[in-house]
């Protein structure tokens, strides 16, 4: 990672025992950006990159931690869990791809959009992931 | 399209404050996937949706939209209620199906 030693660090749990609450932290990231004065369209590419990253940490894996790296110019978040890991990251980042079951379906997730959103919406994403040990995922949104 | 036209167009009940009614609101999307939303809704006001659960609130507030309609005759829960006013975001609910409401609004003007 490659964030100064003068970020502001803000750390979130994320529940994976609970969808209804999934998205919190990026709801209060969101509020802390505006509170910060950032520009809007940078603050909905974060939050929404940010929100695709926290539902699948719930959704595809056990929750984990969020941790958000804040410097006038960039914004760093970092997902980290310990869930099944992503088995071939290439085809995961396809569009439509997803292995979410159908009851996930019915609760409007799963359409295979979130991987591709976080690519589009972020100036550098960063997937490391090993099956049966988890999934980091670091990426980088910088204000200029 | 204000809030209050909206809601004339499509009969719908409304929570939101005297100051939301008359926001003009530009673009909307319709789906029941909020992953779909997130990925096609950016630069829109209005979400249409069928779906009720907190998470419509959540993604309408990552994208910055500033009103949500409930289809089909489904009512918002206390929760989702609660959610939609703490962000400042009107709530509608109209019986039509997502396939009326989104005609009636086209219709009318609204991302047209
Ligand atoms: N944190 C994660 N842990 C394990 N697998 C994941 C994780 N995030 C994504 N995946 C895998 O990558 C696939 C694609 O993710 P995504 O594009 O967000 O689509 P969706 O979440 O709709 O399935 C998922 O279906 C899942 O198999
Ligand atoms: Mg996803």
């Amino acid at each position: 990672m490659t964030v100064s030693s003068d970020a502001l660090h803000f750390h979130y749990d994320v529940d994976g025992n609970n969808f209804t609450s999934a998205g919190e932290a990026s709801v209060q990231v969101k509020r802390m950006l505006r509170q910060m004065g950032y520009h809007p369209d940078l603050i909905r590419r974060i939050s929404v990159a940010m929100y695709e990253g926290e539902i699948n940490m719930v959704i595809h894996a056990k929750g984990g931690d969020a941790d958000v790296y804040v410097t006038p110019d960039c914004i760093t978040v970092i997902l980290k869990d310990v869930g099944p890991g992503i088995k071939d990251v290439n085809l995961a980042m396809q569009e439509g791809y997803s292995t979410a079951p159908d009851n996930i379906r019915s609760l409007g997730f799963g359409a295979g959009m979130g991987l591709p959103n976080m690519k589009r919406y972020s100036d550098e994403l960063k997937i490391d992931s090993v099956v049966g040990v988890g999934t980091t995922i670091e990426m980088t949104f910088r204000s200029a | 399209m204000t809030i209050r036209e909206i809601a004339e167009r499509i009969d719908a009940v409304v929570y939101a404050e005297p100051e939301q009614m008359d926001e003009d609101l530009t673009g909307a999307f319709g789906s029941d996937m909020m992953s779909d939303v997130l990925a096609f809704a950016e630069d829109r006001d209005v979400l249409l949706t069928g779906l009720l659960n907190p998470q419509i609130v959540r993604t309408a507030h990552m994208l910055d939209m500033s009103c949500i309609i409930i289809v089909r005759g489904k009512t918002a829960t206390e929760e989702i209620k609660r959610l939609a006013a703490e962000n400042e975001i009107a709530l509608l609910e109209t019986k039509l199906t997502m396939y009326e409401a989104c005609g009636k609004l086209y219709e009318g003007g609204l991302g047209r």
